[in-house]
């Protein structure tokens, strides 16, 4: 049976972690690769880096953290952030990211998606929707780690990057997301209903439960979370555990 | 020893190479792994990895058009008998036809299609995305120490449907049975991908490399 994932993230800016674990006992708690190396180990099924370096000149540091942490970690590594063009993709799954999620970039002309997924395969294709409730039912795409407001529905975006080779689809609501008071389920329901891609549900996870609606409650394939790993609140294990006990299909 | 990791313009090479590299220096083998497109490695090597990602067209095109690796791969592989393991779309290269984008012929190694995904009436989503369990369908050199229940992960959209069910070493449960490894003398693949499946794609590594 296909397991649910739990996928924590890591920001990194200029080649280090910004928001990440916060164990005292780590060498260097500022390095991506320590830290993503305590989460494979322990037992993530994926590892995601948000790339929020802001100057251009220093958008490489992303790729030597990529580099090196695919010698150490053998799950699959998604890497999002600033990704524009065709090189950029490239870049970094020659340095071995295994997935690249693209946000503004996709909003701006769908057409990038087509052209990268038909250069390097679905697979590899995320697409990061992110969501803002405007009325009832409805919720729209902002782009630029949501500061732009687009006008472009959330639903009819998901399937346009469906049907424009996506191979997953990232979830984040805006509304939620850093509130810890659980995922957006309404939206994730009616996105994972919407397509026949796997779902990641992404922004509001505070406890296990937000994790476990996620799954049982909106569809989600899998979840991102961040703070919850990060401050040492559970370890992916206990997540995992907990999960079972709930019966949600999880790899232990 | 060598061995060559097979570069015809697809894939996340750097994950496979390395992961093979940790395999090696953990059971302390003293093979060179090398990421290349030269044929001349290819008669060199005494393995080979076949990687393979984006569609079934694109991978056989991406190996037609480097010049003289379709001969050297049949020559080292069925005259020569050297190991290969193919990966994801790699393993699917070994059929005799793949019917991603338009009909196209494989390798022919092992007898079989790879065809859509067929998950029935069920709602499961296409790709099959993620970790699924493992069960052992015939014994085979490189699976041996996998086990029922045991994880790897998966990303794809099409399967392999090998002619001969003896080939099937592994199968997985995605809605019904869907082939997970193959293997047939010489020649070994798998449809999830080692280099992401932590301790079980290594020990599979270990065993490829320990044949």
């Amino acid at each position: 049976m296909l397991k649910n994932r739990i996928i924590p993230c890591l920001d990194v800016k200029n080649g280090r972690v910004v928001k990440g674990i916060n164990f005292v006992d780590l060498k260097d708690a500022g390095d991506p690769v320590e830290q993503a190396s305590i989460y494979s180990n322990g037992g993530a099924d994926e590892i995601c880096f948000l790339d929020i370096t802001a100057s251009n000149e220093k958008r490489n540091t992303i790729i030597d953290v990529v580099n090196k942490t695919a010698e150490k970690c053998f799950v699959p590594l998604t890497v999002g952030g600033g990704i524009r063009t065709i090189d950029d993709i490239r870049n970094l799954l020659l340095a071995g990211a295994d997935k690249v999620s693209i946000n503004t970039a996709a909003v701006k002309d769908i057409d990038f998606v087509k052209e990268a997924s038909k250069k390097f395969g679905t697979q590899c294709m995320v697409v990061a929707v992110d969501a803002k409730k405007v009325s009832d039912g409805k919720w729209e795409i902002f782009t630029h780690g949501g500061r732009e407001k687009t006008g472009i529905d959330a639903i009819d975006f998901s399937k346009k990057a469906e049907a424009n080779g996506a191979g997953e689809i990232l979830l984040t609501s805006m509304d939620k997301d850093g509130t810890k008071s659980g995922y957006d389920l309404e939206l994730l329901n009616i996105v994972t209903k919407s397509v026949n891609i796997p779902v990641i549900a992404s922004g509001g996870a505070g406890t296990l439960d937000h994790l476990y609606d996620a799954i049982e409650t909106g569809g989600a394939s899998a979840v991102l979370a961040a703070s919850i790993f990060h401050y040492g609140k559970f370890t992916i294990k206990e997540t995992k555990e907990y999960l079972k006990s709930k019966n949600i299909p999880v790899r232990l | 020893m060598l061995l060559t990791v097979v570069d015809y313009g697809v894939g996340n090479l750097r994950s496979i190479a390395k992961s093979i590299e940790k395999a090696n220096s953990d059971s302390k083998l003293n093979y060179s792994i090398k990421v290349s497109s030269d044929i001349n490695d290819i008669k060199k090597s005494d393995k080979i990895v076949l990687p393979g990602q984006g569609s079934f067209k694109a991978c056989k095109n991406g190996i037609n058009n480097i010049k003289g690796l379709l001969d050297e791969l049949n020559q080292s592989v069925l005259v020569k008998k050297k190991p290969i393991y193919g990966i994801c779309a790699g393993m699917q290269l070994f059929a005799t036809k793949g019917y991603e984008e338009e009909e196209t012929n494989g390798l022919n190694w092992i007898p079989g299609v790879v065809a859509k995904l067929d998950i029935g009436k069920t709602n499961f989503k296409v790709p099959h995305m993620g970790w699924n369990e493992l069960k052992i369908e015939n014994t085979s050199k490189v699976f041996k120490d996998v086990v029922d229940n045991n994880h790897a992960y998966f990303i794809h959209s099409y399967e392999f449907i090998p002619q001969d069910k003896n080939n099937v070493s592994i199968t997985t449960n995605y809605g019904k049975d869907v082939v997970a490894a193959v293997s047939q003398e010489n020649i070994f693949g798998s449809q999830f991908h080692p280099e992401k499946s932590q301790n079980t794609g290594t020990k599979i590594l270990t065993n490829f490399l320990n044949l």
